[in-house]
């Protein structure tokens, strides 16, 4: 009785919040200038996390190390390009191999892109026949290769997503794949923009669409892990053979997971290939794999609103809030706004890193010389600081093409260093918002 | 007590991160002016530079901007409606990659560019080229060969001659030059610019009664030397790969501890100080076609020569040495046709400039540039032909044109 | 017969560079179970280092001095490299999840190629010219550099050379019981700590002796040079049952010889498949015997 309502409410609040995002989605979209960064980062941060969660729902619910997750996307992609080029377009998308083998367009079928039911129509069955054609593919590769153990299955999977790339990188196939060109002229998330007769648009939609389908997805997915099945699923990431011994099919639940996760990567993929407007398999390597395993981690195994937390700061970080790492700034006027923020910021990693790290060897033996060490380098960095404030103007030191990066990975280590089990554990945002209250309704049953 | 410090530290960074890049509204605003802020109340025209300046054809987008940077020192300023106009480079890393591409073009697209110019390589320009669409900016490609670049769109233009006239170009030199009738193919496998070119080279060649051998190679290769011995086991009169310079180099240098005696044939990415410091003291015979030979221009030559050799960092980003490239001519050239279209739409406004674009005719350093009516593609009928002399140069070969 | 001969032969030594690499991942993984993922970049930094330190010791030091200074140096930096990303990157995390050291090493590797982008500035580097290695002679009617056909031999060497350490002597006995088992090990008063460091140290020397015969035969260094071979030699590793470095060198050499005449089929387009092929062949062979050709049998304890 108290789970059935506990359940309820949960699913009640999840659902006010799905609702409160996607309308603040649309408002932002409508009242900010849309050639924001931010919307850059929002499209392509709901795309990553349905992929992250589909990804954790295998690595963290049922505890099995794939590695395949950039193959199944590069299914999805494919798919869904093949299935919505215009027909009109065929011909000049395809022109190394003089026309698609694929004769059809699923949205030409409904009446074009330009009508809503095309679009709409078309472009979610292209969709959901990515998912479809990326969890066939599981299953064939889940026959051989589920059986195989932790790293094994890694390596195996990892390799299944190399040889798919390959296959879609190879000339003989350009009639359906288009070679190693990439397949363009699809119909991407601005095409939801609402224009009116002239072209001008009246309502922007383009990053409502994929945070709609991402939270339809990532809902199915927290119905399924919250069912008999994720249940299932956690007992076979605890223990195999006690999971076993309780009458739980091991080798069905394991290729139902599979599925169901590549499932959900062709349906991130096919996002992914409207958010990059083209299809092109050799975008599709290990190392984006490795990105969104790295997202995953960080925000926790096991936890969804980790993975889409860290999805969200991740992208941000990689593709919006450091980009002024790249070029030389020279903070010139010394009221500007900037340049007291840079101080600020700069003053609180300084303090902030410093004491962190004294304070973590504090717990070891006594290693008075690398506290010394830090705090030196600390007072260094600060008086620095202090002389760059005193002399007004200056061109930070360091800063061109490529230090983004360098910046970003160094974040990811020490988040990676100090928050072992990801930013929120195996915990749901949820949980922790509710704790205080949870105790209390716990300790008013007693 | 860890945690919350680690906590507090993260957010504390994320939420200055925020603030200072502009919470999505201004995000350069007085800070980060790359190259020297503009004067104080100076109005400013900001173009795009859509280049690599890491990955695989980051030495190639580099010479191209090198290009841009030394007209833009040359003519800083543009005049529209009368008013003086500081025109600002605003540069984006498309990073080789056609991922990074899109969200590399969205960045120039939220600095406000009126028009943007780039990329070296075909493939981010086609990747990036509907992001510039949706914001209804102008793109002029630099040395992006690949047709479907300009193709079915009206805001990307181009100033260089596209790959099938390369592809032709080649194809027939290969045969006049080597009485080729065997030639060995080897690109990227996956890589659009590569297997276009090959496709063309593969078309012409054919028709003329060549055989042609394709082969692909994974990327990230690095061992060429099987591709290299097939093609002396094959009997190939010429080797055409046109792939980009990181590979270009492994090329070159492999064939030549192999001793191979077969020429090769490559395009303008081959085009490349990189390439040219593999090929020194071989006796690789080395054939590439471009946009631009040294000496062309002297009056250009002796500036960009002068602008490497002071600016800081250009000697770097040209390899080292100040061999004028041709990407490097073609970024100079491309910068003055912006500018002549910015006086022609006699507006900062992207639409006016785009417009305008259409009837800009401009005599650059590269030779006459002008665009055609359907694509936006630049009307090119000569290719130059240029062959490594082994000791650091290139020399002229020919130049190449296809009757039509 | 030439032509044939001549890939066998590009095929061996690509395979004995795989194999200087896979080495360091097996022992690794022997070990801690965990899979280096920045290993692959370690070997890229070595060469690096070897272009850096070749153009900044010409400025100080006599040409005949140059060289052999340099591999010394190159070889003590990668020790040294290696042995900080075990204590910075590794030795916090030993009680954490598995996953988390995974993705520390992701991590690392992210670090430094980025790290190698932004100093290079993303342009390939030439690696230096090494005398006598780089020169050519003719075996079959086709040139080739003296080092394709000196890096079986020194592969082989250097294989035996470990075999007897690990067999013969004390940390080498202290290594396989750490690989035996962590907690009892560490309960028999073996320092885990310095036997993980060794462990770093000597597969770190291995890349770095790899990465001077790789960068020999392909000049140019490029921040993701290492990510190919380093997969391909992890592929190598669990081939040959990851763990074990017998099998990891024989899965290299196979890997390696298999690929290059992939690489020479006649077929149009087969090449596309080169490294597909070398993930087929993996597969299969995993299917058949999960745990590679010569991996220990997995227990499950109940």
């Amino acid at each position: 009785m108290t789970l059935q309502k506990k359940d309820k409410t949960g699913a009640l609040i999840g659902l006010a919040a799905a609702a409160a995002l996607l309308i603040l989605v649309v408002v932002l979209e409508n009242t900010l200038s849309p050639t924001s960064q931010l919307f850059v980062v929002l499209k392509k941060g709901a795309v990553y996390s349905l992929v992250a969660v589909s990804m954790n729902l295998l690595n963290g619910f049922t505890g099995l190390f794939s590695l395949g997750q950039a193959g199944f996307m590069l299914l999805g992609a494919y798919t869904y390009a093949i299935l919505t080029v215009p027909v009109a377009a065929k011909d000049q998308v395809y022109y190394l191999f003089g026309g698609s083998a694929v004769k059809f367009s699923l949205p030409d079928l409904f009446g074009g892109l330009n009508t809503p039911t095309g679009l709409i129509l078309g472009v979610i069955l292209a969709i959901l026949l990515a998912g479809c054609v990326a969890a066939l593919f599981a299953w064939l590769i889940g026959l051989p290769v589920l059986r195989l153990k932790s790293d094994y299955l890694a390596i195996a999977t990892l390799g299944f997503a190399e040889i798919i790339r390959a296959v879609f990188q190879w000339q003989a196939l350009g009639p359906v794949t288009n070679g190693a060109n990439m397949i363009t002229q699809i119909p991407t998330f601005n095409n939801f923009n609402i224009t009116d007769a002239n072209g001008a648009v009246i309502l922007r939609l383009s990053t409502f669409f994929p945070f709609l389908i991402a939270i339809l997805c990532i809902a199915v997915i927290v119905m399924l892990i919250n069912s008999s099945y994720g249940r299932a699923f956690k007992a076979i990431r605890e223990d195999e053979i006690a999971a076993e011994a309780m009458g739980i099919n091991l080798a069905k639940h394991k290729m139902l997971s599979f599925c169901i996760s590549s499932f959900f990567a062709g349906v991130g993929g096919a996002l992914f290939a409207m958010f990059v407007n083209n299809a092109q398999a050799k975008v599709y390597t290990s190392t984006m794999t490795y990105e969104i395993l790295l997202i995953v981690v960080i925000g926790g195994i096991g936890s969804i609103s980790g993975s889409c937390l860290a999805t969200f700061l991740y992208v941000a970080c990689a593709e919006w809030w450091l980009r002024f790492l790249d070029s030389a700034t020279t903070f010139a006027s010394p009221t500007a706004p900037n340049r007291i923020a840079f101080m600020v910021i700069f003053a609180v990693v300084v303090i902030g890193g410093s004491a962190l790290l004294i304070h973590r060897e504090r717990r070891g033996s006594n290693q008075v010389w690398k506290q010394t060490l830090v705090g030196l380098v600390a007072i260094l960095l600060l008086g620095w600081l202090a002389w760059f404030a005193a002399t007004g103007e200056l061109t930070l030191p360091l800063l061109r093409t490529g230090f983004r990066m360098v910046a970003f990975s160094i974040i990811i280590m020490v988040v990676v260093l100090f928050f072992r089990q990801g930013m929120l554990g195996d915990k749901e945002f949820s949980d922790i918002l509710f704790a205080r209250r949870r105790n209390a309704g716990k300790e008013a049953t007693k | 007590m860890k945690k919350f410090l680690a906590s507090v530290l993260s957010s504390a960074m994320l939420l200055g991160l925020l603030a200072s890049c502009g919470g999505g509204t201004s995000p350069s605003g007085d800070a980060s002016t790359p190259d020297g802020s503009a004067p104080a109340g100076d109005k400013v025209i900001k173009i795009g530079v859509f280049e690599p300046a890491t990955g695989d054809s980051a030495s190639g987008g580099k010479k191209e901007m090198l290009g841009m940077q030394f007209a833009n020192s040359e003519t800083p300023t543009v005049t529209v409606g009368g008013e003086e106009y500081q025109v600002q480079l605003v540069y984006a890393d498309n990073g080789s990659s056609t991922d990074k591409a899109p969200t590399a073009a969205s960045q120039l697209v939220s600095e406000g560019v009126a028009l943007v110019l780039g990329s070296y390589g075909s493939g981010v320009s086609i990747a990036a080229g509907p992001t510039f669409g949706n914001a209804g900016i102008p793109a002029i490609g630099v040395t992006c060969t690949n047709p479907n670049v300009t193709a079915g769109n009206d805001y990307y233009f181009r100033i260089c001659f596209l790959d099938p006239f390369q592809g032709t170009v080649l194809a027939n030199f290969s045969m006049d030059k080597f009485q080729a009738q065997t030639a060995y193919c080897l690109g990227e496998a996956g890589n659009e610019y590569d297997q276009g070119l090959i496709a063309f080279f593969k078309t012409a060649f054919e028709a003329a009664g060549g055989t042609v051998i394709t082969d692909s190679f994974p990327t990230n290769n690095s061992d060429f030397n099987s591709y290299l011995n097939k093609a002396k086991a094959s009997g190939a009169d010429v080797i055409f790969t046109p792939v980009s310079i990181a590979y270009a180099t492994q090329i070159i240098t492999q064939a030549a501890s192999l001793g191979l005696d077969i020429p090769f044939v490559g395009s303008d990415t081959l085009d490349d100080n990189m390439v040219l410091e593999a090929a020194k003291g071989t006796d690789i015979q080395l054939y590439v076609s471009t946009f631009y030979q040294e000496g062309g221009n002297p009056t250009f030559d002796e500036g960009v020569k002068n602008y490497i050799n002071t600016a800081s960092g250009a000697l770097e980003a040209n390899g080292g040495n100040d061999t004028v490239a041709a990407v490097t001519a073609m970024g100079y050239d491309a910068y003055y046709v912006a500018l002549e279209a910015i006086k022609a739409a006699d507006s900062v406004d992207p639409a006016a400039i785009k417009a305008a674009l259409w009837d800009v005719e401009y005599d650059g350093v590269s030779g006459h540039i002008a665009f055609d009516d359907t694509n936006g593609d630049a009307v090119r009928d000569t290719a130059y032909i240029k062959h490594s002399t082994n000791d650091g140069a290139w020399e002229l070969e020919t130049q190449q044109t296809v009757a039509e | 017969m030439e032509f044939f001969i001549s890939t066998l032969l590009f095929g061996i030594s690509v395979g004995g560079q795989y194999a200087l690499i896979a080495i360091g991942y097996t022992m690794v993984y022997g070990i801690l179970r965990l899979i280096n993922f920045a290993h692959g970049d370690v070997f890229m930094v070595a060469g690096l280092l070897g272009i850096y330190l070749n153009t900044f010791l010409a400025a100080y030091l006599p040409p005949a001095l140059v060289i052999p200074v340099m591999l010394l140096l190159v070889l003590i930096l990668t020790v040294a490299l290696g042995f900080c990303i075990e204590r910075v990157a590794y030795k916090p995390l030993r009680t954490a999840p598995r996953m988390s050291v995974m993705i520390s090493a992701i991590g690392v590797s992210y670090l430094l190629q980025n790290t190698a982008t932004y100093i290079t500035g993303g342009q390939p580097m030439i690696y230096p010219a090494i005398p006598f290695l780089s020169d050519t002679i003719t075996v079959a009617g086709t040139s080739i550099k003296w080092v394709v056909i000196l890096t079986p031999f020194l592969v082989v060497a250097l294989v035996l050379l470990l075999t007897q350490l690990i067999n013969n002597t004390k940390i080498g006995m202290a290594m396989r019981a750490v690989a035996k088992d962590f907690e009892t090990s560490q309960l028999m008063g073996i320092k885990i700590n310095s036997v993980i460091s060794t462990t770093f140290v000597i597969g770190s020397a291995l890349a770095a002796v790899g990465s001077m015969l790789y960068f020999t035969t392909y000049s140019s260094v490029v921040p993701t040079v290492g990510s190919m071979p380093g997969l391909k030699a992890f592929v190598a590793a669990v081939f040959g049952g990851i763990g074990s470095i017998p099998g990891a060198v024989i899965g290299a050499f196979l890997i390696g010889i298999c690929e290059n005449f992939v690489k020479i089929l006649p077929f149009e387009g087969a090449t596309t498949f080169v490294d597909a092929f070398t993930f087929a062949l993996l597969i299969i062979i995993l299917v058949f015997k999960p745990t590679g050709l010569f991996g220990e049998k997995a227990t499950d304890k109940v």
